[in-house]
This record gives C-alpha cells, sequence and structure tokens, in this order.
C-alpha cells in the first residue's frame, strides 16, 4: 500500500456550521485504484465531508487534496477531476439516455466524437443499446444506476464519489454495479463510495467508519473484523456506532 | 379543523420570505402605481402659437400656466415653426389660437383651439391633451357664466367625470385591490395544495377521517384572512397616503371583497387539483389569472377599445366585473343597485368554482 | 403462521380482527403491469414483510390496502371492509407511514405529532403510552425542525405519527430505506414490541437481511410474488447445497467460479462467494472446486457448506423469474 500513489489527502479537517462541528480533525489517505468505503450512520458527517472532498463547501480549518490539487485554492481543478454519483441526484428523468451522456460529456468539456464513441462504448458494455433513444424515465432503476455511474465516469476522472449508488436495487443489479466498480478500479479510479447496505463493505479493500464527526476506525475489513472480534462488518458497524 | 388551520399558519409564517411578500407587495404594489407609474402629469412644456393675441387668448395662456400642469417654454409666430421646435424636442404639446379669436367668439359664438401633440409617447400624449382640453373648458364655462355667448366646442371624456382632479391613482386602487387579492387567494392556496402532494403529506391527509371539505376548509381559512388583510392594508394606504375617499358604503366594499375572495380561494382549489407539481400551479395561476386580469379586466387599456373578440373574452374574467364593483363603490358611490347584475356573475362564478373543486378533489391518488 | 401470544404489556390495543385479504389484485399503468394478479392473506396480529427491489410493486399493493388507490381488476378487504367501498372505515383504522415519510418539515418535532393526532380526532396525551418508548428519543428534540433531523430520527418521527391514533393495522412503506444499520436494528425493534401490543404489521423493505426480522414474508419483483411464507421456510425450500468461497484475488475468482461444472449459481456475498451445487454429494463436489482452484494457482482457499439466507433464495427466484 505505502508504494501506491495518494489521491486523496485529507489532514486534521475540520468543517464547522455555527457551533456544531459536522467534521472533527479527519485524517486519512486514499490511493490511486483502490475501492474506498465510507460508512457512518446518519448524521454522522459523511454528507459533509464528501462535498468538501468535492470541492462544493471549504473547509473550516485542515487541508484536503484531492486528485493533486486542494480543494480550498481549486475548487474548480478538482471538480473536472472527479466523477459524482448519488441515489438522489443522478441524471435528467425527462431526457433519453443519448441526451444524458451528451449533456455530461458537454459538461466536462469532451469532443463531440468523444461523446458519440463514449455514450457506444459504455451502451454496448451494459447491452443497453436499445434503450439509447428511451426517455430515463421509463427505464428500471437498477439500470439508471448503472447508466449513472457510467456517466460519471464518462471524462476518465481520477477519483469517483459514489453517494450510496445502490439503495433499493435489485440484489442481482447490486452484484452488476459492483463489478462495474471492480472492473474501474482495476483501471486505476480510485472509487469512493457510501453504503448503508453491510455485505458491500466487505467489497471494498479498505473501510472507514464515521460517528459523530469523528472517523472511528479506518483498516480493512477483515482487519476490522478481528480488531473488533466479530464475524461481519454490520457487528464491526453496531458496535462502533452504537459508542 | 382547529389544528389544520393552525399547523397552515406555521407554514405561512416560517417560510419569512413568502410573508415579507405577501405583505411587502400591496405597499410596493400601490406606492409604485401611486407615484412612479403615474400617469399625472405636472410642468409639461408646450409652446403658443397665437395667431390673435387678443384678451381671450391671453387668458387662456394664463389658465394654462397656472393650471400648474404646463411651463411655457416658448412663443411661436409661424406654422413653421412647429415642426422645428418638436423636432428639437424642447415641448410636448402647441396650443394654436386661431386669427380674431375674440372677434369671432364674439360675433360666430364659436373659435378654434388646435392642440398638437408629441405622440412619440401617445399614452401621454393623450393625457396633455385631455388635460388641455379641461382647462380650456373650464375657462368657456366661466366665459359662458358671465356672458351669454356660446363657447368654444370641447368635448369632455365621461372618465374624467369621476376623477375631476385627474389622479391616476384613484384609478388603479380597484385594480391593485383586485390584483392582490387574486394573488393572494388563488395562487398561495393553490400552491399550497401542491406542496402537500409533492412533499407526500396529502397521503397521510387523505388516509386520515378528514373529509375532503374539511381539508379544503382548512387550506382556505388563513389566506381568506391573510387577502382581508391585505384588502384593508391597501384602502388605508390610499386614504392616507394618496387621500384618497371611500365614497361609498365601506361596509358593502368589504362584503363584496370577501365574496371575491372566496372566488378567488375556489379557483385556486380548482387550479391545485388540476396541476402536479408547485411550479403548474404558479404558473397557471400567473398566466392564466394575473396576466388576463391585467390585461383584459379594463384595470390598464378600456375594455371598449379592445377588439370583439377580446371583449367577449373579458366578460368570463371575475376580475372585471369586481372592479366595476369597487370603482362604483371607491368613486362613484352609488349602492348595491347600480351593480347587483355584476354581484351576481361574480357570485354564480364563485358556486361553479366551488362545486367543480369539491367535485374533482381527488379522495385518492392517480 | 399467527402470533398469537399475548404477552403482558402496559399498554394493550383491543384486538380487532384485520384479517387482511387480497384478492387477484391487478394495477396497470398506461401499459407497465405494477401488480400482476397478486392474491395472499395476512392474519390479524402477524408482522408481515413484503421484500424486493424498487419497482417491485410494493407501493402500489399498500396504496391498494389504504384506499389511496384503485385496482385495476380484483379484490381486497381489511377485517370486513372492503377497501374500494368502506374506504372511509379503512382510513379510520389503519395507521400509514409513505415511504417518503410524510412529515410537514417546516413544522417543528412537536407540532407534527399534534397535528396528526388532532387530525385523527385524538391528542398526544391519550396515547402517549404507545409511542412512549420511541417518543421519549427524540423528545430532546421536539423544538426542532423535522426537515433538521437526521434520517433515523425522521423515521422515528413518521412512526410515531403514523401511531398516534392507535390504528389496529399499521402499514410501513420502506420505513428503513436510507437509514443507517444501527438505527435500522432499533427500529425492528419497535415493531417487535408494537406487534406485542396487539398490533398487525405490514412492512416493506428492499434489504433482504431485515426479512427474518417478520413472521411471514412475501418475496416480490416486477410485480410478481416470488414466494410467501416465513423466512424459515422459504430457506429450507432452497435448491441445492450452498458453498461459501474465499480465496486471494477474490474479483478473479468470481469470474473463474462462473466458469465451474456442476454449479448453478455464482454470486459475491459479502467477503466470499456463494456458489450453488447442483450434484447431490457435498463433499465430492468442494473437492472438485477445490482441486479446479488449485490447478489455477488460487491459494489460501477455503471452501465450507453454508445455510442459505433469504438474499440466496431471492437471487435464485429473480433467476427463474427472469427465465
Amino acid at each position: 500500500m505505502l508504494n501506491r500513489a495518494k489521491i486523496i489527502e485529507v489532514e486534521n479537517l475540520v468543517k464547522k456550521f455555527g457551533s456544531f462541528t459536522a467534521n472533527d480533525n479527519l485524517t486519512f489517505d486514499v490511493y490511486k485504484g483502490e475501492i474506498f468505503g465510507f460508512l457512518g450512520a446518519n448524521g454522522a458527517g459523511k454528507t459533509s465531508a464528501i462535498r468538501i472532498l468535492c470541492g462544493l463547501s471549504p473547509p473550516t480549518s485542515g487541508k484536503a487534496i484531492v486528485a493533486g490539487y486542494d480543494v480550498a485554492k481549486y475548487p474548480n481543478k478538482v471538480k473536472a477531476n472527479i466523477g459524482y454519483m448519488s441515489q438522489k441526484f443522478s441524471l435528467y428523468n425527462d431526457m433519453t439516455v443519448k441526451e444524458n451522456f451528451r449533456f455530461y460529456g458537454g459538461i466536462y468539456g469532451l469532443s463531440k466524437k468523444q461523446i458519440v464513441d463514449k455514450t457506444n462504448y459504455f451502451l454496448e458494455k451494459l447491452e443497453m443499446e436499445k434503450t439509447r433513444n428511451v426517455v430515463l424515465s421509463e427505464i428500471p432503476l437498477g439500470w439508471k444506476q448503472k447508466l449513472a455511474f457510467s456517466v460519471a465516469i464518462i471524462h476518465d476522472p481520477k477519483v469517483v464519489f459514489l453517494d450510496e449508488p445502490t439503495g433499493g436495487v435489485d440484489p442481482i443489479t447490486r452484484r452488476q454495479f459492483w463489478e462495474m466498480i471492480y472492473e474501474n478500479a482495476d483501471k486505476g479510479t480510485t472509487v469512493f463510495v457510501t453504503t448503508h447496505y453491510m455485505d458491500e463493505a466487505e467489497y471494498c479493500e479498505r473501510v472507514s467508519i464515521m460517528s459523530e464527526g469523528k472517523i472511528e476506525a479506518l483498516d480493512t475489513p477483515a482487519n476490522l473484523k478481528s480488531t473488533y472480534g466479530v464475524n461481519s462488518m454490520n457487528d464491526v458497524f453496531i458496535k462502533i456506532a452504537r459508542g | 379543523m382547529k389544528a389544520f388551520i393552525k399547523k397552515e399558519f406555521f407554514h405561512i409564517f416560517r417560510d419569512y420570505r413568502s410573508m415579507v411578500i405577501l405583505f411587502g407587495m400591496p405597499l410596493v404594489m400601490v406606492l409604485l402605481f401611486g407615484f412612479a407609474i403615474t400617469n399625472d402629469i405636472t410642468n409639461v412644456r408646450i409652446a403658443i402659437l397665437d395667431n390673435s393675441k387678443d384678451v381671450v387668448t391671453n387668458q387662456i395662456t394664463q389658465k394654462l400656466i397656472s393650471s400648474g400642469y404646463f411651463i411655457l417654454e416658448d412663443n411661436i409666430e409661424s406654422q413653421n415653426d412647429i415642426e422645428k421646435i418638436f423636432t428639437e424636442g424642447r415641448v410636448k404639446e402647441v396650443v394654436v389660437f386661431e386669427a380674431d379669436f375674440a372677434r369671432k367668439l364674439k360675433t360666430e359664438g364659436k373659435a378654434h383651439v388646435q392642440l398638437i401633440l408629441d405622440a412619440s409617447d401617445p399614452n401621454t400624449a393623450n393625457i396633455i391633451s385631455s388635460y388641455t382640453t379641461g382647462v380650456i373648458s373650464s375657462y368657456s364655462l366661466e366665459l359662458m357664466s358671465q356672458t351669454s355667448m356660446i363657447p368654444v366646442k370641447i368635448n369632455i371624456e365621461s372618465r374624467m367625470y369621476y376623477n375631476p382632479e385627474l389622479k391616476s391613482v384613484y384609478m388603479f386602487v380597484p385594480g391593485i385591490i383586485t390584483i392582490l387579492l387574486m394573488l393572494v387567494s388563488t395562487m398561495m392556496t393553490s400552491i399550497s395544495i401542491t406542496r402537500e402532494k409533492e412533499m407526500g403529506t396529502m397521503e397521510a391527509l387523505l388516509v386520515s377521517p378528514l373529509k375532503p371539505i374539511q381539508i379544503i376548509i382548512g387550506k382556505v381559512m388563513p389566506y381568506t384572512l391573510l387577502s382581508f388583510i391585505n384588502l384593508i392594508v391597501i384602502l388605508l394606504l390610499a386614504r392616507f397616503v394618496f387621500m384618497m375617499p371611500v365614497a361609498g358604503n365601506l361596509v358593502l366594499l368589504i362584503v363584496e371583497s370577501l365574496l371575491f375572495i372566496l372566488m378567488s380561494l375556489a379557483l385556486g382549489i380548482l387550479i391545485s387539483t388540476i396541476s402536479k407539481t408547485q411550479q403548474q400551479a404558479m404558473l397557471l395561476s400567473m398566466f392564466a389569472l394575473m396576466l388576463p386580469t391585467i390585461l383584459l379586466s379594463g384595470f390598464i387599456f378600456p375594455v371598449e377599445n379592445m377588439p370583439i373578440l377580446l371583449q367577449y373574452l373579458s366578460h368570463i374574467m371575475p376580475s372585471k366585473w369586481f372592479i366595476i364593483i369597487v370603482k362604483n363603490i371607491m368613486l362613484k358611490g352609488t349602492g348595491i343597485l347600480y351593480f347587483w347584475k355584476e354581484t351576481l356573475i361574480i357570485l354564480a362564478m364563485t358556486l361553479f368554482f366551488i362545486g367543480m373543486s369539491v367535485k374533482k378533489f381527488k379522495i385518492r391518488l392517480e | 403462521m399467527v402470533s398469537g401470544e399475548q404477552i403482558d404489556s402496559p399498554f394493550t390495543i383491543h384486538h380487532m380482527s384485520v384479517n387482511i385479504q387480497i384478492d387477484s389484485i391487478s394495477k396497470k399503468y398506461a401499459d407497465v403491469m405494477a401488480l400482476n394478479n397478486i392474491s395472499l392473506s395476512i392474519k390479524s396480529g402477524e408482522l408481515f414483510g413484503f421484500i424486493g427491489p424498487d419497482g417491485a410493486g410494493k407501493t402500489s399493493l399498500f396504496r391498494i390496502l389504504t384506499s389511496l388507490l384503485l385496482p385495476t381488476s380484483g379484490k381486497a378487504s381489511i377485517g370486513e371492509f372492503d377497501v374500494v367501498k368502506d374506504y372511509k372505515k379503512i382510513r379510520q383504522n389503519t395507521g400509514y407511514m409513505p415511504g417518503r415519510f410524510s412529515l410537514y418539515l417546516d413544522l417543528t418535532v412537536e407540532e407534527n405529532l399534534d397535528f396528526y393526532a388532532s387530525i385523527f380526532n385524538t391528542t398526544v396525551k391519550e396515547n402517549y403510552e404507545l409511542i412512549k418508548d420511541i417518543y421519549v428519543q427524540i423528545e430532546p428534540f421536539k423544538k426542532r425542525r423535522a426537515g433538521d433531523l437526521s434520517g433515523g430520527m425522521k423515521q422515528k418521527l413518521a412512526l410515531s405519527c403514523a401511531l398516534i391514533h392507535s390504528p389496529h393495522l399499521i402499514i410501513l412503506d420502506e420505513p428503513t430505506t436510507g437509514v443507517d444499520a444501527v438505527s435500522r436494528m432499533e427500529f425492528w425493534e419497535l415493531l417487535k414490541k408494537m406487534q406485542k401490543m396487539g398490533m398487525t404489521i405490514i412492512v416493506s423493505t428492499p434489504y433482504m437481511d431485515e426479512a427474518a426480522l417478520c413472521d411471514r414474508v412475501a418475496l416480490m419483483q416486477n410485480g410478481n410474488l416470488l414466494a410467501v411464507d416465513t423466512p424459515n421456510n422459504i430457506v429450507k425450500s432452497y435448491k441445492g447445497s450452498l458453498f461459501a468461497v474465499k480465496a486471494y484475488n477474490m474479483h478473479k475468482l468470481l469470474d473463474d467460479l462462473g466458469s465451474l461444472g456442476d454449479t448453478s449459481q455464482v454470486f459475491r456475498f459479502g467477503e466470499t462467494i456463494h456458489i450453488t451445487s447442483t450434484i447431490n454429494d457435498d463433499k465430492v463436489y468442494m473437492e472438485s472446486v477445490n482441486k479446479q482452484l488449485i490447478d489455477k494457482g488460487y491459494k489460501d482457499i477455503s471452501i465450507h457448506k453454508v445455510n442459505p439466507v433469504i438474499e440466496d433464495c431471492f437471487l435464485s427466484l429473480m433467476d427463474k423469474d427472469v427465465e
């Protein structure tokens, strides 16, 4: 792990909203090509941390470097080098599959030819060529999430942030989704993912668990289980989140 | 029911931005129409071409200048100077007295004054012309009472009769009352009901034992009160800022307004039953109601001047009838006898909308 | 299976039979079949779960049961009341927590609760015992606006609101979606408690692991019922033997296991991969898998037989459904 390049470096990161501390002195690194699980209870401060790492909100103090750029100083450089997808916000429901690709490709400054090539590549890969001109609202959720992931990596970002990407998705599609994650991690894309499915925590290389704004644990799933003397990530999570 | 109304007030008061708009708007609109977008004219520069230069033309000129509306920019000597002075933009109006003015008036009983106006702004030109006409005609009446001769022929617009001081705020207040009552009642009700649909809370209300009519009344009560407060604010502004009295019966005005509010609320509910999102409800209220109210109700543009088709269309605008009623009470000071037809029309519309919205209010989801 | 056991509880609801009968219910939207000829019955006092992903038809079914939606065809009744004809009675006696929580985000916790109590003609005080267990957890925040609560807290408030009129039947649409594992666990403990008070509970969830906590479950997919039974029976009816395999380089392992013979189902499952044998002799199968993996150069191979869980069953039933 030590010889891998760091793609996210977070040092003493603090975010306060008034008197409320959402992120309390976070320090961690994420490496190139790693699948990093970012877990925590609702309200533990995950969303606030992800916003900072995506360059959407400046930290109160501390430092965060993503894809080589300081998030506070160069938020736009950060944004150009990351991809983002969440369960709540991803694609436009009133546009067709092709139009969504074209729109997001355009946002990231891809040329017309690049967009067409990428669209063809992803649709072929997902075996969804037939849906090219279908309006997104008519496509089942699982397929949508796979498309959303493809769109999030259309500009070959160094890091892709996935915020609960598989919520409500059926178990087969959920697994296919993780296959896509693995494939891209193998190609060198770093994947930063949050989830409430504890079996998915097992799929990550390393997992951090947040509670009340702090990172309480950060290790490989195997090490976490042996440290806490339990058999599943679910139990690790419950032990930490319940205090 | 009580709890429902309480809850509705919480929504209204918590959303302080909307509150500001709701209560700030009548203020801003009345002040805006009263002061800024005023149609009143003062200090209009004019020129006089006096081909007669006798006692009468001199007196008329003095009257014009002392009226406070006009400033005499120049006395010009020939017909040829008229175009020049307009081109230079120095005046808005030139008043031309024909030669032998006083003598003609005495011997023939009539004399001609020609008003030449810069009509690049036709609206203003219209007003200036009617002001000038007003001043001259009042002079001719004076002259007539002194002597027994027949004066210069001048036609007076009947519209002025009820607005002798020519203050445009008098014309706007009824219109503003109408717009605001409609805006608050219709738009706010329709938005607040569709918001419940969007947030998913309508589901919870529907599965409760509340009857549709209870939901509707609970929604409508707070906005009735808000509209009513707005009405009072506008009337107070009109009375104390613009010194505009209510000529007729105040109680009658309030009763008629409540009827109009009720109609607007029913319309708001009807809109909410056909729109799925707050945005749709807002657009529907804005474009289907507000703009026609402003454009077709006779508030700004006189209905009589519209193409026949639009005149017919204006008949189905509830606001048109309400404006007539308000003008009658506030300006003419007439009683119900003069506008019972209009009242009946609004009453019928109210019943129609209530019937429709109760019928269309869905007890289930789609 | 009925949980007819009457456990002494400080607060017991008067028993009213709320047997639920669903008869060939179908619901069609435009050209999509949201529910395809669903029939099942739920007994009074049961904790019944509908398990399935988004789009399975759970919400449509719940809306039909709460009288909010008319079925395209078929009939359903709760106790003696028909969900279409007697909708007023149904609404009086059913607690419903819609999928999107149905809270007024600009009202405080307390105001939300008061409001929902009053529209059911009751007061918070009258039924405080019923919601006490849940409410004490959110009481410290009672002056806070619902919009500022975390997901877990919102969910508890929504449940309190749905319970406040002490309904005989409570229908919860995905109460645990988007909620963290700890809050989910606490939520299920609450549901168990309510059941002991005599309430009939119908709940839907996309989390397969929550199925084990229900008396009976219906597995749903694309508007169809894949299975209806107790979690135990569903697991028992799993066809074939299930093995958990682990080795170094799990990602490659998944591909290689997929090309094994005598194997019907290969799915990643937490830290292991679950494979299903199609032959009877477990020992022979395990040895054969082990040998093939060694031949392919795998190290640290671990393979052992495991009992299937609901998710295994769902995966296998889904596979059949697709075929």
